[in-house]
C-alpha cells in the first residue's frame, strides 16, 4: 500500500522512467538466462567430448610404446613384465558377461512376463519395487556378498573351483541386471494393447499361448533393446568382477579359474604401484577405450533396436 | 473319438499354461530370494560389529577397533557437494532442452549426447575424473576431483528426471502465466520450475543415492582408505563408505568380512532413508492437477 502511494506522488515522467528501467533489467534477464542454460547443456556435451579425448590421447601415448596390433591380439596380458596382450582381458569379461547373461535373461524375462502377463494389480505393486531394490544396491555389497557367500556355496558344488573365480562373479553380476531386464522388458510388454491379448483369448488361446505367440513378438524390439542394454551394463560392472573374480588375466572359458576383466585392470592399475606416465599408466586409458568402445557399440544397439522395431499401433 | 482327442489337447494347453505360470512366479521369485539371502547374510555378520564406536572411530589396524566415522563424513562432504553442483546443472539443461532449444540437429545432438553419457560405464567417469581433475587442473587426490568427477557421473540421470518433470507440468498453466503478460522466464521461474520441482527432487535424490553407493570412480580419482581426519576443505584427503568396505572386503582374514559387513549396513541404512524420503516426496506432491 505504501510502495503504491509512494509511486503515486511521482511525477508521471518519473513512472515512465522507471518503467523503462524495469523493463530493460526484464529485457537482459530474458536474454542472459538462455545463454546461461545452453552453457549448462553444453556441459554435458563437453564430458563426451572430453571422455572421448582423454581415451584417445593416453591411449595414443600408450601406443607409441606399444604396437596396437600387439594390444589387440596378443594373449598375454602381463603389464608387469611388459606384455600387453589385451585378448586375456577380453575374454574374462567376456565370459563374466555370458554368465551373467545366462543367468539374467530366463530370470528377468521370465519374472517380465510373470508381473506383465499373469500377476495382479496387487501382486505386481508389490513385487516391482522390491525387484527394483535389487537395482539399487551398491556394487560393492554385491561383490562381497559374491566372495563372502556365492563363492563358499560353489566351492562345496563345484570340484576344483578357485577362491576367486568367473563363475561367481558372473552369476551375482547377472542377478545384479535382472532388474533391469524385467523392469524395461515389463513395460514393452504393458505397451502391447490390451486389443491384441483380447483377441487372442478370445480366439480360445490360453494365456501362455497368448503371451508366446501375440504378446512377446509385439514386444520383442523392447525386450531385446532391454537384453542388449543391460549386458552392457554386465561388460561395464566393475567392482563385483575385482572382488569376486580375481586379478589373474588368464586366457581361458573355464569359470571354475580366476580371471581378469577389462574394469578389473583398470582398477588394479589405478590403484597399485602405478607411477604417473609409465606404460601401465597408460595401459589403463588403452583398456578403457576398449571398454569404452564396446559398452558405446551396445548401447547404440539398443536404441537402434528399440527405435526401428517399435511397432505402432 | 474325435471329441475326446480335443478334450485331451485341451487339458493339456491348460496344463501347460498352469506349468509355465509357476515357472514364471518361481522366476520372479529367485531375485527376491536373492535379495533376502544378501540382507540376511550382511545382517547376521555384520551386526555383532555395529555399535556406536564403529560409526565414531576411525580405521584401525585391528578389527574390532575399526570405524566408519571417516568414510561416514567423507560421504557426507561429497553428498553436499555433488548435490548442487549436479542439480543446478542437470535442471539448466533440461529446461534448455525442454523450453529454449530450438528443435534442430544440435538439440536433437544434445539429447543423444546425454542418453549414450548415462549408458558409459561408471569407471570410464573415473579415468576422465584422473585426468582432467587430479592431474590436468592439479587437484591432486582430493575432495574436489571426486566431487566433479561424481557430478559428472550424474548428470545424465538427473537431466532425464529434470525433463521428465517439466514435460508433465501442463501447458494450460504456462499459457495462462504468458496470457497475463509475464515473461517466458518468469513463467519458467514461477509456474514451471515450483511445479516440478517434487519430480525434479525425486530423481535428484535417487540420483545422489546412486552417487552414494559408487565406488569404482572413486577409487580411480583416488579417495583413500586410511584417513585419520575429516576433510576440512576443497583440497583435502578424503573416503568414502563403500571405499572402506571395499578395502575391508579385499583383506585375506576373516574378521574384516564382519566389519564390511557392519559398513554395509550402515551404507544400506542412508541409501534406504534416501529412498524413503524419494518416495514420499513423490507421493505427497504427486497428481495435483
Amino acid at each position: 500500500m505504501d510502495a503504491l502511494k509512494q509511486r503515486n506522488s511521482n511525477s508521471i515522467q518519473e513512472q515512465i522512467a522507471e518503467n523503462k528501467r524495469s523493463k530493460k533489467s526484464l529485457l537482459i534477464t530474458e536474454k542472459t538466462i538462455p545463454l546461461f542454460l545452453l552453457f549448462c547443456a553444453a556441459i554435458s556435451v563437453l564430458t563426451t567430448i572430453g571422455i572421448i579425448f582423454t581415451l584417445l590421447r593416453e591411449s595414443f601415448t600408450f601406443f607409441s610404446d606399444v604396437s596396437i596390433i600387439d594390444f589387440f591380439t596378443g594373449m598375454h596380458w602381463s603389464p608387469w613384465t611388459g606384455k600387453f596382450g589385451v585378448f586375456p582381458l577380453i575374454s574374462g569379461t567376456l565370459l563374466v558377461t555370458f554368465i551373467a547373461a545366462c543367468v539374467a535373461l530366463p530370470l528377468g524375462v521370465a519374472s517380465a512376463i510373470f508381473l506383465s502377463e499373469y500377476a495382479g494389480e496387487n501382486t505386481r505393486k508389490i513385487i516391482k519395487p522390491v525387484l527394483e531394490v535389487l537395482a539399487g544396491i551398491p556394487t560393492v555389497v554385491y561383490g562381497y556378498f559374491a566372495l563372502t557367500f556365492v563363492t563358499p556355496i560353489l566351492m562345496k558344488l563345484v570340484p576344483g573351483i578357485e577362491i576367486f573365480n568367473a563363475l561367481s562373479a558372473g552369476i551375482v553380476v547377472g542377478i545384479m541386471i535382472v532388474p533391469m531386464v524385467a523392469s524395461l522388458s515389463e513395460d514393452a510388454m504393458s505397451a502391447v494393447p490390451k486389443s491384441l491379448r483380447e483377441g487372442a483369448l478370445a480366439l480360445g488361446a490360453t494365456r501362455l499361448e497368448t503371451t508366446t505367440k501375440v504378446v512377446i513378438p509385439a514386444a520383442l524390439s523392447g525386450i531385446i533393446a532391454s537384453i542388449v542394454l543391460a549386458l552392457s551394463r554386465a561388460i561395464g560392472e566393475t567392482m563385483i568382477v575385482t572382488i569376486a573374480a580375481g586379478a589373474s588375466p588368464n586366457l581361458t572359458f573355464n569359470p571354475a579359474e580366476s580371471i581378469q576383466t577389462l574394469t578389473a585392470f583398470i582398477v588394479q592399475g589405478a590403484t597399485g604401484d602405478t607411477t604417473y606416465g609409465s606404460t601401465i599408466y597408460y595401459s589403463i586409458y588403452a583398456v578403457g577405450i576398449t571398454l569404452f568402445i564396446f559398452t558405446f557399440i551396445m548401447n547404440l544397439i539398443s536404441q537402434y533396436v528399440s527405435r526401428k522395431f517399435r511397432e505402432d499401433y | 473319438m474325435s471329441n475326446n482327442n480335443n478334450r485331451s489337447r485341451l487339458k493339456r494347453r491348460v496344463w501347460k499354461n498352469q506349468l509355465f505360470k509357476s515357472l514364471f512366479f518361481l522366476a520372479t521369485m529367485i531375485g527376491l530370494v536373492f535379495l533376502a539371502l544378501l540382507m540376511y547374510r550382511v545382517l547376521n555378520q555384520g551386526l555383532g560389529y555395529l555399535n556406536i564406536d564403529f560409526i565414531k572411530n576411525f580405521p584401525a589396524p585391528y578389527p574390532d577397533k575399526a570405524g566408519m566415522f571417516a568414510g561416514i563424513m567423507g560421504s557426507v562432504f561429497l553428498m553436499l557437494l555433488i548435490a548442487p553442483i549436479s542439480i543446478i546443472l542437470g535442471v539448466s539443461t533440461a529446461l534448455y532442452l525442454e523450453k529454449y532449444a530450438p528443435k534442430n540437429r544440435f538439440t536433437r545432438f544434445i539429447q543423444v549426447n546425454v542418453q549414450n553419457l548415462a549408458g558409459v560405464p561408471s569407471i570410464v567417469f573415473g579415468l576422465l575424473g584422473l585426468t582432467f581433475f587430479v592431474y590436468f587442473f592439479q587437484f591432486g587426490y582430493t575432495l574436489i576431483a571426486g566431487v566433479f568427477t561424481m557430478s559428472l557421473l550424474i548428470l545424465p540421470v538427473i537431466v532425464v528426471a529434470a525433463q521428465e518433470a517439466i514435460r508433465s507440468v501442463p501447458k494450460e498453466l504456462s499459457e495462462a502465466s504468458i496470457a497475463m503478460g509475464a515473461t517466458k522466464w518468469q513463467t519458467i521461474w514461477r509456474i514451471v520450475l515450483p511445479a516440478s520441482i517434487p519430480g525434479i527432487l525425486t530423481g535428484s535424490i535417487l540420483a545422489l543415492s546412486r552417487a552414494i553407493g559408487e565406488t569404482a570412480p572413486l577409487i580411480i580419482v583416488g579417495a583413500a582408505t586410511a584417513i585419520y581426519t575429516i576433510p576440512d576443505s576443497l583440497l583435502a584427503k578424503y573416503t568414502a563408505m563403500p571405499i572402506q568396505i571395499f578395502n575391508w572386503t579385499s583383506r585375506p582374514q576373516e574378521e574384516w568380512q564382519y566389519v564390511a559387513g557392519a559398513g554395509i549396513i550402515v551404507l544400506l541404512i542412508i541409501l534406504l532413508l534416501m529412498n524413503a524420503v524419494a518416495v514420499w516426496i513423490r507421493n505427497k506432491f504427486q497428481n495435483r492437477y
